[in-house]
This record gives structure tokens, C-alpha cells and sequence, in this order.
């Protein structure tokens, strides 16, 4: 068992009725990787963590946690994950700490040793103070914190977490970003999901993007802003139609959005040569390339519904 | 589609049990003072109010008091309430707003045990609110005793069966409102229709025929065969019911609740 993969989905299909909300993904996740899903709102991004967390039945294909099959030993399956849902579901009749030691019931994790397991999880997260607060008193962030505190109780080999820093202030992503790098260096395997293309680059080796329920591309970050879209991004606005003319005969891709021109630079400092050497006036901005870019470049710029 | 595996209930369940007894004693008060209180008024209303109206009152050819009748009725009522209202309205707020049963799933717990452990939590509900009042009633020295005793198993049975009522009538509610419709056409005509108050002979022929396939009727005859320490007529019948009953629809139970929730 010790050489299966955390996570290997083939085939994973989940219809709501004609609805396809994921259709037929493939993809693996290997040991002590940190892994992000991307995607636009309805991608199925939850949709497939449901599954892979045991929450909501496959209708084709299928996923495998460490070589379980997750519909056939789901007590097995989850008793080794650490689950934080996107949406929290804190016990609001209980106190924080009183939270984690019912969670810690749940999984069968015996008493003494759920006590400092507590102790140490409300320290790590930063919530040792408000330990006999109740959960209306806590802010969002400390909400957020409290739910991935919890999904840690159970020493999980592999924790999935749906886009775990919604909604925090800086400070309290930093300590998100802190757990989570922590866990990965401690050889836990990790999946999450988030919209902001930052943290995926920063946090994890490798993203998939899904769209429309299938996945649209995957690959490291760094790699994919490389082959994708390249070293630069100039966006102008303002351009009088001699700058557009100019820019739709040369050779780099671009595109435009309400008024604004994006112009990829794969290999850098080309384009920008350019604009200051022909157009100095021209409003511009010359940044690098980011997964931001690679992103709305692949999955559009415009909010679809 | 996945269908709800009994063989999927452990001891797990007990977890939830507990979780909702946890929960109870941080709230005691609001919880114990009804069944403190409310038979100490229904004495008060049925034996000095109504009581006193009913004159050369039998039952089973027994000389009784109007009120030695109503009791155990009373107590039957509160089995039906205590369980039906903590597995629609209570588990409805857990499973709804506060997304409890979604927390415990992501746990070693599966569906079918956050469901049983609700069903069982609804039943040990209206055993305690029935244990009190047979309690409080027995300070009015209405209970005949050693035979109350039997009273207790009924309750917890039947109060199993009506935390059964309710999960499906949870299962089946889009909204927390849709709770007004069974409660008015299930829940309010057994109150008052199956021999709590009043002794069914009373009703037309058509009527009490009827009322023989409430639930209620039987886990009433029960207690206050128990309670009187009369045997009720029809005993096997009563038992028979109330053991197929129960059985069944906790069945439903499990399958309608595991349906609502896995998606
Ligand atoms: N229970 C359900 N019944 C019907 N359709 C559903 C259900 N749950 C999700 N969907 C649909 O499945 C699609 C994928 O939803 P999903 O929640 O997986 O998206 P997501 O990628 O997590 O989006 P977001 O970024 O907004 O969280 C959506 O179109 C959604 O409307
Ligand atoms: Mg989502």
C-alpha cells in the first residue's frame, strides 16, 4: 500500500441529473505534493472534492486515496483525509476548543490524546486566546483558521482544503499559506482550490485548471506562465488606431478587451522595446507575466455565467 | 444512485448521540423545565377543571378519576411531542442552517450513523421527558406502581418511532416552514384523537376505526395499561403494531434522510 498514490482519479464523471458539473476527468496527485485546482465559479472545482471526500456519490469512473477505492471504504478513506468544505460548518452550540475535542470524538481519537492535540492546533492556528469563545464571536478569518485547525485533528497523510483562504485578510492567509507549507515539508499530501492565482503560484508545484467540468490544462506554475503566455505582459489603453495597426501586423499574440490591448512577450523586453522606441506617449503598463495571466488567457477575460 | 446501507450503521452513531446530549446540558433548564412543569398544570386542568365535570367515570369497567384517565394519555402526548419536535424542527436547524451533519460526514461517521444518531437522540428525548412526568404524576400519587415501570420501554420505543416520523417528514421539508402541514394533519389529530383525553368508544363507529391506525392510539394504550396497571384488551395487538411500526418506518427513515442528503 505504501507506493499508491494519494489521489488518482480516471474517468471521474458527476451528473446532476443532464447536468454535467464534471465530465470525465483524469488526474493524479503523487506523494507530498501540493496541488491547487483552478477554475471559474462552477468549474467544479467542489463538485470534484465532494467526491474525492466521500460527500457526494460518483456517477462514472472513479477515485482512488492511497489505493481505496473511495466509494467502496469511505470510513477508511476519510479516516485518513483532512477535509475543509468550502463553506464553514463550525458547531455553533459549542465553544472553539470544545469544537475540535467533539471533532476529535468523531473520528475515534482517544481523549487524552485529543486534549493536546487540541492545545497545540488552536496554537498553531493562532486561536489559543479565544479558546473558550463561542463561534458567533469569531471573526470570518478566525472562522476560516478554526476549519482548517479542525481538518488537521486527525493527523491526515493527505489534506483537502476548497479554497481554504476566502475571505481572509493578509495577515491570516500568510498563516494559511504557513499550515499549509508546514504540512507539505512534513510530507503531507495537499490539495486545494482557490481563485487567487497568487497563492496557487507561490504555494503549490503544480495547478490544474478546470473549466466547464473538465480540465483544461495542468502543469507547474512556473512552466505554464513560460509556455502559455511567456516572460511579459504590456497592457495599453488609450491607443490611437495607429499604435492597434501597428501592433496587428507583428508576430506577438494579443488580445483585446473592452478597450484595453494585452500583448504577450515570450521572450521579453521585445515588446516594450517597441512601445518606448514608437510610441513613447502611449499609456501603458510593462509587467511580467503572470498564472493570473495564463488563466484569463485560457479560460477568457470576460465573466461568463 | 446510492440508496442508504443499514449494514453501514456503527456504533459511531453514538458520537451524535452524544454530541446532541452535550449540547442538551449546556441548556438544561429550557430543556427540563417543561416536563417538570407541564403535568403539575395538566393536573391542575384535567383533575380540578375538566375533572370536575366528568362524573362516575370507568374505564375497562374500573372505577376511575377523570384525571387517573388523562394522565397517562398526557404522558403519551409528551413522548409524541418531545421526539417529533426534536427530529423536525431541532434536526432540521442541524442538518439546514448549521450544516452539523455536513461537519460530522468529512469524520470516520457515515450518513446512514449521523441519521441513526439522530433518531436515537429524538427516542432518548421523549424517554426522558416521559420519565420525569411519570415522576411528577407519581408525586400526585396517579401511577400505579411496580406496573409504571412499564411505561419506559413504551416510551423509548415509541419514541423511536415518532424521532422516525419526523426524520422523514425532515427529509422530505424544502423549508423549515413546510413543517406546519404534518403538523396539522398528522401530528394535531392524534393529539386529540387517539384515546389521550377521552376514550375512542366515544367516536362514531367510522371514527374509531380510524383512529386505530395512529400510531399514537397504540403507544397510548400501552402506557396507560401501564400506568393504570390494566391490561390493555388488545395487548398483542398494541405491541405487535407498535414493534412493526417502528421497525418500518425507522427504515423509511434512514432511506428518505440519506436521500436528502447525499447528492
Ligand atoms: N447539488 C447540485 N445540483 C445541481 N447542480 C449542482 C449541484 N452542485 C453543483 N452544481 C452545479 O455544478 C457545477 C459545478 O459546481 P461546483 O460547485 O463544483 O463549482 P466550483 O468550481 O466549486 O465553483 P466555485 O468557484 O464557485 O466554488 C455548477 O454549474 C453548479 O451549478
Ligand atoms: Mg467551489
Amino acid at each position: 500500500m505504501t507506493d499508491c498514490k494519494p489521489i488518482e482519479a480516471c474517468n471521474l464523471t458527476k451528473c446532476y441529473g443532464d447536468f454535467g458539473a464534471v465530465k470525465g476527468v483524469n488526474f493524479e496527485v503523487s506523494r507530498g505534493e501540493c496541488v491547487a485546482l483552478l477554475g471559474p465559479n462552477g468549474a467544479g472545482k467542489t463538485t470534484t472534492i465532494r467526491m474525492l471526500t466521500c460527500f457526494s456519490p460518483i456517477t462514472d469512473g472513479l477515485i482512488r486515496v492511497f489505493g481505496h477505492d473511495v466509494s467502496e471504504h469511505p470510513r477508511s478513506v476519510k479516516s485518513m483525509m483532512g477535509i475543509c468544505p468550502q463553506e464553514d460548518n463550525l458547531d455553533p452550540d459549542f465553544t472553539v476548543q470544545k469544537n475540535l475535542l467533539v471533532f476529535a470524538r468523531y473520528f475515534g481519537i482517544e481523549k487524552s490524546i485529543a486534549a493536546s492535540r487540541v492545545d497545540q492546533l488552536l496554537e498553531k492556528v493562532g486561536l489559543t486566546e479565544k479558546a473558550d469563545s463561542s463561534i458567533i464571536e469569531l471573526s470570518g478569518g478566525m472562522k476560516r483558521r478554526l476549519m482548517i485547525a479542525r481538518a488537521l485533528l486527525n493527523e491526515p497523510r493527505l489534506l483537502v482544503l476548497d479554497e481554504p483562504t476566502t475571505g481572509l485578510d493578509p495577515q491570516a492567509r500568510q498563516l494559511v499559506w504557513q499550515l499549509v507549507r508546514r504540512m507539505s515539508q512534513e510530507g503531507v499530501t495537499v490539495l486545494l482550490s482557490t481563485h487567487y492565482m497568487e497563492e496557487a503560484s507561490q504555494l503549490t508545484d503544480r495547478v490544474i485548471v478546470m473549466d466547464e467540468g473538465k480540465i483544461l490544462l495542468e502543469g507547474e506554475p512556473e512552466k505554464l506562465v513560460q509556455t502559455e503566455v511567456g516572460r511579459e505582459v504590456v497592457e495599453l489603453w488609450n491607443m490611437p488606431g495607429e499604435v492597434l495597426d501597428f501592433f496587428r501586423q507583428e508576430k506577438w499574440p494579443m488580445e483585446q478587451i473592452e478597450g484595453r490591448l494585452y500583448i504577450y512577450d515570450r521572450v521579453g523586453g521585445e515588446v516594450a522595446g517597441a512601445i518606448i522606441s514608437r510610441f513613447p506617449e502611449q499609456e501603458r503598463q510593462i509587467r511580467q507575466a503572470t498564472l493570473e495571466d495564463v488563466f484569463l488567457r485560457r479560460t477568457g477575460r470576460v465573466l461568463r455565467d | 444512485m446510492q440508496t442508504a446501507k443499514l449494514s453501514n450503521i456503527s456504533f459511531r452513531a453514538l458520537h451524535v448521540w452524544r454530541r446532541n446530549g452535550e449540547v442538551l446540558l449546556t441548556t438544561w433548564y429550557t430543556n427540563l423545565l417543561p416536563p417538570l412543569m407541564e403535568p403539575v398544570l395538566y393536573v391542575f386542568a384535567f383533575g380540578f377543571g375538566i375533572g370536575g365535570l366528568v362524573e362516575d367515570f370507568s374505564f375497562q369497567s374500573q372505577e376511575i378519576s377523570y384525571l387517573q384517565f388523562v394522565a397517562p394519555g398526557v404522558v403519551a402526548v409528551a413522548v409524541m411531542f418531545w421526539s417529533f419536535f426534536e427530529t423536525t424542527y431541532s434536526s432540521f436547524v442541524r442538518m439546514y442552517y448549521q450544516r452539523t451533519f455536513d461537519a460530522m460526514i468529512a469524520t470516520s461517521l457515515l450518513v446512514e450513523d449521523v441519521i441513526a444518531g439522530e433518531l436515537l437522540w429524538g427516542a432518548t428525548k421523549a424517554f426522558v421527558a416521559g420519565t420525569i412526568m411519570l415522576c411528577m404524576l407519581t408525586l400526585f400519587e396517579l401511577p400505579v406502581w411496580p406496573s409504571a415501570f412499564w411505561v419506559l420501554p413504551v416510551a423509548a420505543i415509541g419514541g423511536l418511532l415518532f424521532s422516525s416520523v419526523g426524520i422523514i417528514v425532515t427529509a422530505l421539508s424544502p423549508k423549515i416552514e413546510a413543517f406546519n402541514l404534518p403538523v396539522f394533519l398528522l401530528i394535531f389529530p392524534m393529539f386529540l384523537f387517539s384515546g389521550t383525553f377521552f376514550p375512542l368508544g366515544q367516536l362514531p363507529a367510522w371514527a374509531n376505526q380510524l383512529a386505530h391506525i395512529l400510531p399514537l392510539t397504540h403507544v397510548c394504550a400501552l402506557i396507560r395499561g401501564a400506568f393504570l396497571n390494566l391490561t390493555p384488551r388488545d395487548l398483542g395487538v398494541h405491541v405487535i403494531y407498535l414493534l412493526f411500526v417502528t421497525m418500518a418506518l425507522c427504515w423509511l427513515a434512514i432511506r428518505l434522510m440519506h436521500r436528502r442528503l447525499v447528492k
